[in-house]
């Protein structure tokens, strides 16, 4: 002990670490820059946005596109997301957990699933607009005429196309999440069902899937979040660009196989329209829904996913 | 041994119980060839039209100066080097400030610090990229890029270069932050054993340790910048064709910018067939082929990187 305090003052560094200390600076500069791109672009947003939003209140979110900017809301936009996002959930999810559980509980690990593996994580990294040119081929075109050149079954550049073209983009983020949430699964909770004499498809059902749900809860949802941003394989399936947008009292599946818009696609055209009042006021205000239904859909995720972790 | 045979028989449990089995089995199989059948039904929309666009176009048209799909103007080059010039910008933003965060997070902030700024920059990463596009065209033009030339319009590709920048820097930092948490904590300890300063040891030791994931995370990054869209289309100007440049503060298009006008352009081609039928529409799929194929190759270079970092710790 009296050794350590001996050599103690030696030890010490001499002098203050000016370089160590600079470097730390420069990184967290960094870190703040980033935030200050975040704070400006809100504040920008709300400062453009807001004024909208405060005088019309719930009338700009219940109004219809419109070529007069007074009159002009986003209520088609709303109800277009809100459908594409819920077309997602019902189409994605379920295939795209299915996959996961058939990559990580049920194939061996041969070449065909390496290559599956390797396939998916390569559809992760695919620009969102080559599946919007997969969604005009596939669902626009060849679904969406028959043979003798009348409507097919998506009825062309209809919500059915465009949600479905969402969820093959979003597919592959599900499946990833899901399969690394799988993966996390002890596997002595699955030797415990199989001692107990369950069946591979039981102990999927009521062991591997229970236990990792909340991981792909928050996998899906992030999911759903980043489907309702995207704009390039909306624009590619034909979702609605303009002012002028009608649609009549419609049955369900004439609403999937009908003409439709969404939020992002309202912004990029507004954004890109000369008049001010729209490029400047309604845009950034469409902007701020746009960024409240996706951090909703976040908090979503967090609150679900803390709840599920307790009740463990 | 004879009652063990029998046994055994009953083991196997009932033939509903395996037929049901072997149906789940399959299901769940079909599930998993459905995304191979995506990549191939990519491949073949893509490049059944782009063989058709090659055939149907002088091939001369290709080199010729500008990019004006209407008038019968095919110039790859124009967009090469504009989504060169937009990807490398972003590269010049997202490189520093992504690697410095993640540096942090990883290296420097306390537990309690880190569980605050990392959800801040996760929001970050969920802004929409048409929102990202707004504030480059309303923000960084007017507060960044005129100030840095005077002569530079509202749409620029610099202005879009940056915005893409700040898009991209979040999943910098948090493929490199991966990777750096991934380094063994011996490593850092070892260092600090043999008097190592902190900056030494985060450089030095930390950095090459991790260096297989930050290529990765540099490589994903520009990826996902030649493949963004919506910031390019809404703050790079240029819509409809754009004038050969190799100017940032001139506007311009990239490839993917040339996708989004040509799909929102009047004559409205997304409705397939009619009047857009013509050879500015198929160029539209031969655009989307050599995108995929760009990024298809740099996805798998960083796919490459990503498993070293798994396969040495």
């Amino acid at each position: 002990m009296s050794v350590l305090v001996a050599t103690e003052p030696r030890l010490r560094p001499q002098r203050t670490d000016w370089a160590g200390l600079a470097f730390a600076m420069a990184l967290l500069l960094c870190l703040l820059t980033c935030f200050a791109f975040l704070a400006a672009l809100l504040s920008q947003v709300f400062a453009d946005g807001w004024g909208t939003l405060a005088d019309r209140g719930t009338e700009f979110l219940t109004s219809e596109l419109s070529t007069s900017p007074r009159r002009s809301g986003v209520a088609q936009a709303i109800k277009g997301s809100l459908l594409l996002a819920g077309f997602v959930a019902v189409v994605a999810f379920p295939l795209g957990i299915a996959t996961a559980v058939y990559l990580e509980e049920y194939a061996k690990n041969t070449r065909v699933t390496r290559l599956m593996r390797l396939n998916i994580r390569n559809l992760a990294g695919v620009p969102s607009v080559v599946y919007g040119l997969l969604g005009l081929t596939v669902f626009v075109q060849l679904l969406g005429t028959d043979m003798a050149g009348g409507e097919g079954i998506t009825g062309g550049r209809s919500l059915l196309a465009g949600g479905l073209t969402l969820s093959i983009l979003v597919l592959p983020v599900v499946i990833i999440t899901a399969s690394e949430s799988l993966a996390a699964v002890p596997s002595v909770l699955r030797e415990g069902a199989y001692g107990l004499g369950a069946t591979q498809w039981e102990v999927v059902r009521t062991v591997a899937v229970p236990n990792a749900i909340p991981g792909i809860l928050t996998g899906t949802v992030l999911a759903l979040s980043r489907a309702l941003g995207e704009t390039a394989p909306l624009i590619l399936t034909g979702a609605f660009l303009g002012n002028f947008f009608r649609t009549p009292d419609q049955s369900v599946i004439e609403t999937f196989r009908g003409d439709y818009t969404a939020l992002p696609m309202v912004i990029y055209n507004w954004a890109g329209e000369a008049k001010k009042e729209f490029k400047l006021e309604l845009a950034p205000a469409a902007i701020i829904v746009l960024l409240a239904i996706t951090l909703l859909c976040n908090a979503g995720a967090v609150i679900l996913r803390t709840r599920f972790e307790r009740s463990e | 041994m004879a009652a063990l045979v029998i046994d055994d028989n009953s083991l196997t449990g009932s033939a509903r119980r395996r037929r049901k089995e072997r149906i789940v089995r399959r299901a769940f199989l079909c599930a998993g060839l459905s995304s191979m059948a995506i990549s191939v039904a990519i491949v073949l929309s893509l490049l059944g039209k782009s063989i058709g666009f090659l055939r149907n176009i002088d091939l001369n048209t290709l080199t010729d100066a500008g990019w004006y799909p209407r008038l019968g103007k095919f110039d790859l080059s124009t967009l090469f080097i504009g989504s060169l010039i937009v990807t490398g910008i972003a590269m010049i933003i997202a490189t520093p400030l992504g690697l410095g965060a993640a540096t942090y997070l990883a290296e420097y902030a306390n537990p309690r610090t880190r569980k605050i700024l990392k959800p801040m920059l996760e929001i970050l990463a969920g802004i929409p990229s048409i929102v990202l596009g707004f504030f480059a065209f309303r923000w960084i033009a007017p507060n960044v890029v005129q100030n840095l030339n005077a002569d530079a319009g509202l749409f620029s590709l610099l202005s879009a270069g940056i915005g893409v920048g700040v898009l991209v820097t979040p999943l910098v930092a948090s493929v490199t932050e991966d990777a750096l948490r991934a380094v063994p904590r011996t490593l850092r300890e070892a260092s600090y054993g043999i008097g190592a300063r902190k900056v030494t040891t985060t450089l030095r030791v930390v950095f090459p340790a991790a260096v297989s994931g930050i290529v990765a995370s540099l490589i994903l990054a520009a990826s996902r910048a030649i493949g963004e869209t919506m910031v390019v289309a809404l703050a790079a100007g240029g819509s409809g064709g754009a004038v050969f440049t190799t100017d940032p503060f001139q506007e311009g298009q990239t490839i993917t910018a040339a996708m989004a006008s040509l799909a929102s352009g009047t004559d409205s081609i997304a409705g397939g067939g009619g009047k857009g039928a013509g050879a500015a529409f198929s160029s539209l799929f031969f655009l989307g082929l050599l995108l995929f194929l760009i990024t298809l190759l740099l996805n798998f270079i960083g796919d490459r990187f990503v498993a070293r970092v798994r396969e040495k710790y």
